[in-house]
């Protein structure tokens, strides 16, 4: 029907510009889209390099490949190319080309903006990579930058990740903003809030959490820039500042922070599972208040990172029994799909197996997760392995597998073509084979004493070691078959149908594959809302 | 080789798997009570959520076998029930109460300090251990306490390039903590310049050592051996090489151990005031240089430029002595203070650098770091 719009209006229509200036120039809401999946791709593979380095270095007990100074700028920029440079970006992405379409919209609220958003972030990028080159190395604080080691003990090179943070910063604050202004405003009359697909509930409250807790990581940086150079003590004992301070105003923003980049992966789970399960998403509305109800636990729970830090008993255990009551909500999530699952007609295309291994890991991640809660139990978990195997299960097998697994469901609706389903199989068992030989022993070396953020270790540590930096190879070269597949996908894919599969829900499948430059002009009726919502019965 | 040796080393560990004794899969129980009461909740917890996940992970299995098109399932059509829905948002948190409790408990006994028979203040400098045993009048520790630096073994440093490593690699250090058993101990955490955190997996002990801040925990060890842990909060370059290695000896072995510590204090304030001859200076200085030095500038002296810079030709060390040992008490950027350490082991070591490694700076004395600091 989008198409019979098309026809009517041709005189307003009009496609993408020629030539490269196009990319800079464009106000799409696909163009800028597919600028931030493609940038967050080559941020994973930056970032995936330097993981390869850390397992290369960590392959065998004593110093083999890198120095240990280079070691620790090495974890450090890991942590934030991956985290600000990958799945940030690949969320905003996915929100860029989807949410327009979800909710029957031409396009995103703040075209303008939306296009200065994305490119902030190459320069960015380039300011925090260009550290490498300075004088005293890249930053070598950890991605949590724990002051005074990232104010009075830190390289020179700090000031421009400074800069860097900031600029990514002003990227995630526009975005989210342009996020809730479409969603909001731009949202066809006809569709009610609670009408919205989960991915855009989730996405709509993360970008609350994004405008909530982006500002306060600012806050944290600047005042680590005039303690660096002003001479103020905010973080420095000596001058009447307080070094935990740092920690508790980074939490504040890091806490909601890992929300934000789990939250979208939980709707675009809501989509894949009904979808090839041929049932309708499982508690609709408990799904959108259990969305809310984590978001907000998220802002309260912060101090959980600082179990160890000198707390007094009463806040140890605030922070303990809030921290607990997220799996209450988490685990309404993880109920709801195994009861969409539950009684379907399931087949496993590509997708579904993505999102059905993040339901199980994810789990997994989520039950380390519960454990870590635990204020007397996280003294001997506290930054070792089992915390580095928790968080990577959550956002490896479960941030980013939903971002894979994304990328294969609207691959079609995208660009018009079917990827190659044989080879998207033998690379989703590569990944899922590797990824836990990765970080499966992780557990294991975190229980047996191993700290985190070490260079080398102790002969007891050695054989899990091994293990893990084998399967982080095998992990790694998995994303060169996902490249070549992408790659081949959009070059010699057969024609997508405008609903490649079958049972598929939302208004996005209503346009045509690859979907029109200019997704709604004319915002689709009541009947076609009713009909795509995910919480009417397929029947 | 050797790489294909270990590798074929891993293929036959992962085949064999667990049965190996030498793995450990499981957090230590420890051997003091707290650290055996957070072992018991780390197991109480984990048998919880193992059987959450054998119910929620058999009941995807379960569906994901039977509820598929290709064995001819037909789609069910519900998509809400209130009353499962509320009632898998009761039992968790009903599961969770169960998990508080107990928690709780440890949380409360494990933060009380009080009524201890001794103190230990730690402090962490980059990248070693600083011990105070505190004036105690049980175990005969003087007023002006007991002080003690730790640093890395030299037998693990030898090793970080080797092809081989000794059993204790990184887990060894030249001075050890010594603790009376069966003694309610209170240690202090604090640091000079980073935060460091002090653990040792088998008293339950693990505490941020904050700048400008103290804290602190507790431990009565009840066995006799010796213990071994890590830094565990990052604290730049050398922070894998901060090991902590703690006697645990009978009070009677620990009173003794103090009147030696006494006799050798003493030993030592006399050395800072006598004047060293140049040879002297030279032998300690390298012993100082090697355990606190070397880790940046290298043994050889040729640093790790544009980080570290090297000793070899350095203006500082062939320029006037005041500069240098203002440098090294005080510090500078990523270059720590070395104030905790006494006149004689700064005046040999500055002595070393400037006389050392080819460069042709002035001996420093003992009298020359009391004036300098």
């Amino acid at each position: 029907m989008a198409t019979d719009t098309i026809a009517a209006h041709d005189d307003h229509h009009h496609g993408p510009e020629k030539g490269l200036l196009r990319w800079v120039k464009t106000t799409n809401h696909k163009d800028i889209g597919s600028l931030y999946l493609w940038f967050s791709f080559m941020m994973l593979l930056v970032g995936g390099a330097f993981a390869m380095v850390i397992r290369a270095e960590l392959f065998m007990p004593g110093i083999q490949v890198v120095d240990p100074h280079f070691f620790n700028s090495m974890t450090t920029m890991h942590g934030l190319i991956m985290v600000f440079g990958a799945i940030m970006p690949a969320f905003v992405g996915l929100g860029n080309w989807l949410i327009p379409m979800m909710v029957g919209a031409p396009d995103m609220a703040l075209p303008r903006m939306n296009n200065w958003s994305f490119w902030i972030l190459p320069f960015a990028g380039a300011i925090l990579l260009s550290t490498f080159f300075m004088e005293g190395g890249a930053p070598a604080f950890g991605w949590t930058f724990y002051a005074p080691l990232s104010t009075t003990f830190a390289p020179d090179s700090t000031d421009f990740f400074i800069f860097a943070v900031h600029l990514l910063g002003f990227s995630s604050i526009m975005g989210a903003i342009n996020i809730i202004a479409t969603v909001l405003n731009m949202r066809a009359p006809d569709m009610k809030l609670m009408d919205m697909p989960l991915f855009v509930w989730t996405w709509l409250i993360t970008s609350f959490l994004l405008i909530g807790a982006m500002p306060v990581l600012a806050g944290a940086v600047t005042m680590m820039l005039t303690d660096r150079n002003f001479g103020t003590s905010f973080f420095d004992a000596a001058g009447g500042g307080d070094p935990v301070m740092f920690q508790h105003i980074f939490w504040f923003f890091g806490h909601p922070e890992v929300y934000i980049m789990i939250l979208p992966a939980f709707g675009v789970i809501s989509h894949i599972i009904p979808t090839f399960a041929r049932k309708p998403l499982f508690g609709y509305s408990s799904m959108v208040y259990a969305t809310a109800a984590i978001a907000f636990l998220s802002y309260i729970v912060w101090a959980h990172h600082m179990f160890l830090t000198g707390m007094p008993v009463a806040g140890q255990l605030y922070f303990m029994y809030a921290t607990m009551l997220i799996a209450v909500p988490t685990g309404v999530k993880v109920f709801n799909w195994v009861a969409t699952m539950w009684k379907g007609s399931m087949t496993f295309e590509t997708p579904m197996l993505w999102a059905l291994s993040f339901v199980f890991l994810f789990t997994i991640g989520g039950f380390s997760g519960l454990m870590l809660g635990i204020v007397p139990a996280d003294i001997q978990y506290h930054d070792t392995y089992f915390v580095v195997a928790h968080f990577h299960y959550v956002l490896v097998t479960g941030a980013l597998w939903s971002i894979i697994a994304a990328v294969f469901y609207w691959f079609p609706k995208w660009t018009g073509k079917m990827y190659n389903e044989s080879l998207a199989k033998i690379h989703f068992w590569w990944s899922i084979i590797s990824v836990n030989i990765l970080f499966f022993p992780q557990h294991f070396l975190g229980l047996a004493g191993m700290p985190r953020r070490i260079p080398d270790y102790n002969l007891q540590f050695a054989d899990f070691n091994m293990i893990s930096s084998i399967g982080a190879f095998m992990f790694g070269a998995s994303f060169i078959l996902f490249t070549y597949i992408i790659i081949d996908g959009i070059r010699n894919g057969k024609p997508a149908k405008a609903r490649p599969w079958e049972s598929a829900k939302g208004l996005e499948w209503t346009l045509g594959s690859p979907a029109e430059y200019h997704s709604f002009d004319k915002a689709p009726s009541r009947k076609a809302i009713e009909q795509e919502s995910q919480h009417t019965s397929v029947a | 080789m050797k790489m294909m040796k270990t590798l074929i080393g891993a293929i036959f560990a992962i085949a064999s798997t667990f049965a190996l004794s030498e793995y450990t899969l499981n957090m230590t129980e420890g051997v003091t009570s707290v650290s055996q009461n957070i072992y018991g909740l780390h197991m109480t917890i984990f048998w919880i959520v193992t059987a959450i996940g054998i119910v929620v992970f058999g009941a995807m299995a379960y569906s994901i076998y039977h509820h598929r098109q290709s064995k001819g399932a037909k789609a069910a059509h519900f998509h809400e029930s209130t009353t499962v829905e509320l009632l898998w948002t009761a039992i968790p948190i009903v599961i969770l109460i169960v998990m508080a409790i107990p928690a709780t408990k440890v949380l409360i006994d494990l933060e009380n300090t009080d009524n201890a028979e001794m103190t230990l203040k730690i402090t962490g400098h980059q990248w070693k251990w600083q011990y105070d045993y505190i004036e105690n009048d049980t175990f005969g520790v003087p007023k002006e306490g007991i002080t003690m630096m730790s640093n890395l073994a030299q037998s693990s440093r030898d090793a970080i390039k080797a092809s081989t490593q000794p059993e204790h690699y990184l887990l060894d250090v030249d001075n050890r903590v010594v603790l009376p058993v069966d003694t309610r101990i209170r240690f202090l955490m604090t640091s000079n310049d980073v935060i460091h955190n002090w653990w040792v997996p088998a008293f339950g002990v693990k505490q941020d050592g904050n700048p400008g801040y103290i804290n602190d925990a507790w431990a009565k060890i009840e066995q006799e051996g010796t213990y071994r842990g890590q830094c565990a909060e990052l604290c730049g370059k050398d922070h894998g090489y901060m090991p902590i290695v703690v006697d645990v000896v009978s009070k009677e072995k620990y009173k003794a151990w103090v009147s030696e510590q006494k006799a050798a204090a003493a030993a030592a304030a006399a050395s800072a005031s006598k004047t060293w001859s140049k040879d002297e200076l030279m032998a300690k200085g390298e012993q100082v240089y090697n355990a606190n030095c070397a880790g940046c500038h290298q043994k050889d002296g040729k640093g790790m430029p544009p980080v570290f810079p090297a000793m070899v030709g350095s203006s500082i060390a062939n320029g006037p002595a005041a500069d240098h040992v203002n440098l090294v008490l005080h510090g500078k950027g990523a270059m720590p203070a070395f104030k905790m350490l006494g006149d004689a082991d700064l005046a040999a070591v500055i002595t070393y650098e400037r006389q050392g490694f080819g460069n042709t700076g002035t001996v420093v004395q003992p009298s020359d770091v009391k004036s300098g600091r």
